[in-house]
């Protein structure tokens, strides 16, 4: 009976120091001063580019927006994962609705670091775990960027999330786990300017893995599969494995995938399909250097085995 | 008796209609568009000269097999033809009007650029690009990728 008690006071006091430092390390942590240093004025005209490259519109822009209309960033699309309906926010430049009182800081914290002004965690369905690799001046000219997109009233309904999931403190230790700025391939010195400049744009802005890479039980991806393809989160389909070997995009050219991304059309006279339509819409938009580095990178990368289960053969 | 002859001949004339196997239908439907399109997206990289007889002849390839699609979009999908080797979204039969909206602007589209008989690459890469953007927007709604 007396060893039952100590027992019951271990695992009390255990508990609580868990709890304690469960708290303390879910903690939302900013950028650091030597971060935000390097934010720099911020070029409207660059942060064009770093708009279609992050692909803010694919979520944000108002379910089946076409054409201009995809430039009013009202959110309300509604992602539905096995976690819950992600519903990403407005953030267009309305000064309640949206965030255009938000300043470069702000915006740097929350595509960096996963954190509201207000000091909340993100849910990493906004996928700050790629953007956390991309240059603090990048932060800058996007900021610059979207000011002089419209403001759009309006808030976007809430998340509905399910237990666990729910409990928003909880992905500081996710945080933990996952978010890092360092980049997930590395490259041998002498690596050509593209593939380096491909590996920018693929893992940090472009957040390509977010979709191609399969996630483990805690919805992290797996880095030792990186862009392997995945089961897709949203519906009963699936991302295609791209990265360099069979089964990925071992018998595109350079040429097939800046091509793809300009037009939509695979080598194999296919076309373009699912979430990856706004994707290529975005891509198109950017530099014809760009989309030759994104395919230089991806002809780099090494080969997996496709992340996802072979298909089924007809019941 | 004459009455049932003439209802069995009936049935075998609707039966006509339809398709013994839609799923294949449609697919070679669609393969042999995609290998339209891939002929003349090769005009639009500059792998193939530009020859305005060739271009147009496969621009009216293309709008016959748009025809093909849009006079039978009810037998290539009756109902029930949403499981098996197929990659149609399940979402075209909850959305038949919305789905039959994408293809009729899709034909709209591709007779457009047939009709326009381009006579150099520019102006028919114009047409070509919004019969490419057709594409996405059908396949983005109406087709899962399968592995």
């Amino acid at each position: 009976m007396r060893l039952l008690k100590k027992l019951v006071g271990a695992a009390l006091v255990l508990g609580v120091a868990g709890a304690v430092a469960a708290w303390f390390l879910s903690a939302p942590v900013r950028l650091d001063s030597e971060a935000l240093a390097q934010l720099g004025p911020g070029d409207a005209a660059r942060g064009k580019r770093i708009f279609y490259a992050g692909g803010c519109t694919s979520c944000h822009a108002k379910p089946g927006s076409q054409g201009d209309a995809r430039l009013q960033l009202a959110g309300g699309l509604e992602l539905k994962t096995p976690f819950g309906i992600f519903v990403p926010p407005n953030i267009s430049q309305d000064a309640t609705d949206g965030i255009g009182g938000w300043s470069v800081e702000d915006l740097a914290n929350a595509m960096l670091k996963g954190v509201s002004p207000s000091g909340e965690h993100f849910y990493p369905a906004f996928p700050y775990a790629s953007y956390a690799r991309m240059k603090p001046a990048d932060i800058a000219d996007l900021h610059a960027f979207l000011k002089t997109l419209p403001a759009v009233a309006g808030k976007a309904p809430p998340n509905s999330l399910g237990f666990p999931f729910n409990i928003r403190r909880s992905i500081g230790l996710w945080k933990r786990l996952y978010l890092s700025d360092q980049p997930v391939v590395s490259f041998p010195d002498g690596t050509p300017d593209p593939v380096m400049a491909g590996r920018y744009l693929v893992e940090g802005p472009g957040h390509c893995g977010e979709c191609h890479t399969p996630r483990d039980f805690a919805g992290g991806t797996r880095k030792s599969e990186w862009l392997a393809g995945a089961t897709a989160a949203e519906g009963s389909g699936i991302v295609p494995n791209i990265t360099s070997g069979e089964g990925g995009l071992g018998d595109w050219s350079e040429a097939d995938i800046a091509y793809f991304l300009e037009t939509g059309f695979t080598p194999d006279f296919d076309s373009v399909s699912g979430a990856m339509v706004d994707v290529q819409r975005n891509m198109a938009e950017l530099a014809p250097n760009d989309r030759a580095a994104i395919a230089a990178y991806l002809k780099a990368i090494p080969p997996h085995p496709n992340g996802y289960p072979p298909r089924k053969p007809a019941n | 008796m004459r009455k049932l002859i003439l209802a069995i001949s009936m049935l075998a004339f609707a039966g006509s209609a339809a398709f013994a196997d839609p799923i294949q239908e449609r697919q070679a439907i669609m393969k042999e568009r995609g290998k339209i399109a891939g002929q003349l997206s090769k005009v639009v990289k500059g792998e193939t000269p530009y020859d305005a007889a060739a271009v147009l002849a496969a621009l009216k390839a293309l709008e016959a097999n748009a025809e093909k699609f849009h006079a039978n979009v009810d037998t290539l999908f009756p109902a029930g033809s949403d499981t098996g080797d197929t990659t149609a979204a399940p979402k075209i039969w909850d959305d038949m009007a919305g789905f039959k909206a994408v293809e009729e602007k899709y034909l709209a589209d591709v007779k457009a650029a047939a009709a326009a008989a381009p006579a150099d690459v520019d102006a028919f890469k114009a047409g070509f690009n919004t019969i490419g953007g057709d594409c996405g927007t059908c396949h983005k709604t109406y087709r899962i990728k399968k592995g």
